[in-house]
């Protein structure tokens, strides 16, 4: 027993009907050219008006008005496949798409993680029911015998070849895969079911048919490999949830944000990766999407650490509009690299990592708001420090002591006559790159006893400017 | 065995008044300063609690009574938050008395975000230790980074003006610096008397 077949009879009626908040109620959906619209499936409501498949629409219109219309839509069908597809990679890293609105899970490697195949298989319908898509399960060694004992059966599991050979054998000729034309001819030859076509010789049937019904036959019994397909997890995340109102505060917001982070984290989880720099975008009925930037200065995938700092910067934003979608995007996934922990921490009772903290922080000050220093080797005090987002050590000028703290901006000193301790230093440097200066360095005390760095232009006579003070 | 440790905890922040009394057990924070750890009840800062400095103005070495710790601190790999400080510190002073700039972090926020981010750096229990320069803070605003203090098990410095000294507070420590006579004094100090003592601290040198 290696791949369980999901057959999905009913993925465009149960797609449309996941989104609406009455699935009880008639609906059809509808295709064709303008001209001639035909109904392509209906819902068992809709059913028990009257409605059937292929119907066209002036009949069904002329039985009832009482159902709803709906498109039906090829890409919408698509998405729908490649969302289970992501669904079904988190049970097995091999999950193929290559028969219509089937999905095929190898599940023999899964089985030490989710159980026997009874458990694993209640858990998969469970799933499935709760997402809202019809489905039949079977289980067989192969691939292809799984997706045609599908046709007919459901929650079958079969675990031996000899079983499987049995069962493939009652099966009917028309609903083994096979051309229309090879089970008609098989039919009118008076072979009902496959076991019949078994026992013909092999040489008779390669005289009488074209080498590809032989070939299914043989991969139809495991006796040939089938190469398959597999899913590949798209590389950026982008999904988008629709508010079924106008939202025009940001609590409301809250809840899909939460349910897309939580998204965001399982699928950088599943993908073993991080993300680094995600976009929400708000979008509204009539205006240009409001786009909120998430950055972080690392890789991360907490879902709660995600949903706060992508909350922090929601909270910040005033919107245009009343918002009808949200959508997340994030493009760049970096690989996860996990923190570096030690085993015996010298800080046991932290509760909140350093980087955890300073996105918190980042995320409600704004992006520069946390900042190491370093030094420049600058005699000028303007030049003599830098912001550095992680701090390394510059180079130090050594030198008579400079005062702990530096004001921004000289401000002239309001005292006239101040007492001098030391001085003064001449300081005369940057004639290359435009900051010249000529400056003569005091240290003073003032009448209140705070000691000061103040300086005086060269050839001038005006007041002392105060720089920095000696804390 | 955990009403044993329940009692001398008490005990230790003096909650039950005790007739005859202990020393309590020395503080893993010395001052750095032999003459202000001798004044201080447990030897050094109150540890997991919020210590204020009052000073009248700027420049009169109230940088230099924390820049032993602070060097202490960040040689071994703790982190030190400036949270708002009123001007740039100067590196080269700063790595003159020990400091390691590697880290020390500065955060930029003002009036009631830099209380917050204060607080959470303090609640993070990440930080060795957390300065910062409250302006107009109430007393409830001191409480919750005392409280924070607690919780996250951080040294937390908060320079404030002189005029708030006839303020209560619910600090753990309160230092008073001194222009003229340039000295320190201790106002408050859990787990004893403050001392009537103080002891001189001379700027700029």
């Amino acid at each position: 027993m290696r791949w369980a077949c999901v057959v999905l009879p009913q993925l465009a009626l149960d797609g449309v009907l996941r989104r609406r908040s009455d699935p009880d109620a008639p609906l059809a959906l509808v295709t064709g050219t303008a001209q001639r619209r035909v109904l392509q499936t209906v819902n068992p409501a809709a059913r028990a008006l009257g409605l059937r498949p292929g119907q066209s629409l002036i009949a069904a219109n002329a039985l009832t008005h009482d159902f709803t219309l709906v498109e039906y839509d090829p890409d919408e069908i698509e998405r729908w496949q490649q969302f289970l597809a992501a669904w079904g990679y988190r049970f097995s890293s091999h999950v193929s798409l290559c028969y219509p609105r089937t999905l095929l899970l190898e599940i023999e490697s899964s089985l030490a993680l989710f159980g026997p195949w009874p458990r694993f298989e209640a858990r998969l319908r469970e799933e499935l029911t709760t997402l809202g898509f019809r489905h039949r399960i079977v289980a067989a060694p192969n691939p292809l015998a799984a997706r045609i004992l599908a046709n007919a059966h459901d929650g079958l599991a079969i675990a031996s070849d000899e079983v499987m050979r049995a069962t493939l054998g009652k099966m009917p000729v028309e609903r083994i895969g096979l051309a229309r034309e090879v089970a008609t001819a098989f039919a009118r030859m008076g072979l009902r079911t496959l076991s019949q076509v078994l026992a013909l010789p092999r040489d008779t049937l390669a005289r009488r048919f074209p080498v590809q019904v032989q070939q299914h036959l043989d991969t139809l019994l495991g006796e040939r490999a089938l190469a398959l397909e597999c899913y590949v997890p798209p590389d950026e995340f982008d999904v988008r949830i629709e508010l079924n109102f106008e939202v025009a505060s940001h609590q409301a917001l809250l809840f899909p944000l939460r349910r897309l982070t939580a998204d965001l984290a399982a699928f950088l989880a599943g993908r073993d990766s991080g993300v680094q720099r995600f976009a929400l975008h708000l979008q509204h009925a009539e205006a240009v999407d409001s786009i909120i930037q998430v950055g972080l200065l690392s890789a991360e995938r907490d879902p709660a650490m995600l949903f706060e700092l992508a909350r922090g910067r929601l909270e910040q934003v005033q919107v245009v509009a009343p918002v009808r979608g949200v959508r997340l995007m994030a493009r760049e996934l970096p690989a996860f690299v996990p923190e570096h922990r030690e085993l015996f921490d010298e800080r046991p009772q932290q509760s909140l990592p350093w980087e955890q903290l300073r996105e918190r922080l980042r995320a409600r000050l704004g992006d520069e708001s946390v900042q190491g220093l370093r030094a420049q080797a600058d005699h000028r005090p303007e030049h003599a420090w830098q912001t550095a987002g992680d701090a390394e050590p510059g180079s130090i000028l050594q030198g008579p002591p400079r005062p702990g703290w530096l004001l921004r901006q000289p401000v002239p000193l309001r005292e006239s006559a101040p007492r001098i301790l030391a001085g003064p230093e001449r300081i005369e440097s940057g004639w290359w790159d435009g900051g010249d200066v000529r400056r003569d360095y005091y240290l003073i005390e003032t009448r209140s006893g705070q000691r000061a760095w103040a300086y005086r232009p060269l050839g001038e006579s005006g007041p002392l400017m105060l720089q920095g003070w000696f804390a | 065995m955990g009403a044993v440790v329940a009692l001398d905890d008490l005990l230790q922040q003096r909650r039950i008044w005790k007739a005859q009394s202990t020393p309590l057990p020395p503080s893993a924070q010395p001052t750095g300063h032999a003459a202000l750890d001798a004044l201080l009840p447990t030897g050094g800062w109150p540890e997991s609690a919020l210590s204020e400095i009052l000073m009248p103005g700027e420049g009169l070495g109230e940088l230099q009574l924390l820049w032993p710790t602070l060097a202490r601190l960040t040689r071994s790999g703790e982190r030190v938050v400036l949270v708002a400080p009123p001007h740039v510190p100067y590196p080269q002073a700063w790595q003159a008395a020990g400091v390691d700039l590697r880290w020390l972090v500065i955060i930029q926020a003002s009036g009631r975000d830099a209380l917050w981010a204060s607080e959470q750096c303090l609640r993070s229990g990440s930080c060795g230790a957390v300065l910062c320069w409250p302006q107009r803070a109430d007393d409830r605003a001191l409480r919750r980074l005392q409280v924070a203090a607690e919780t996250g098990q951080t040294l937390a410095f908060a320079y404030r003006p002189l005029q708030e000294a006839i303020n209560p507070s619910p600090a753990a420590l309160r230092i008073a610096v001194d222009a003229r006579p340039a000295q320190v004094r201790v106002l408050k100090c859990r787990g004893g008397l403050p001392p009537s003592a103080a002891i001189p601290l001379a700027a700029g040198q």
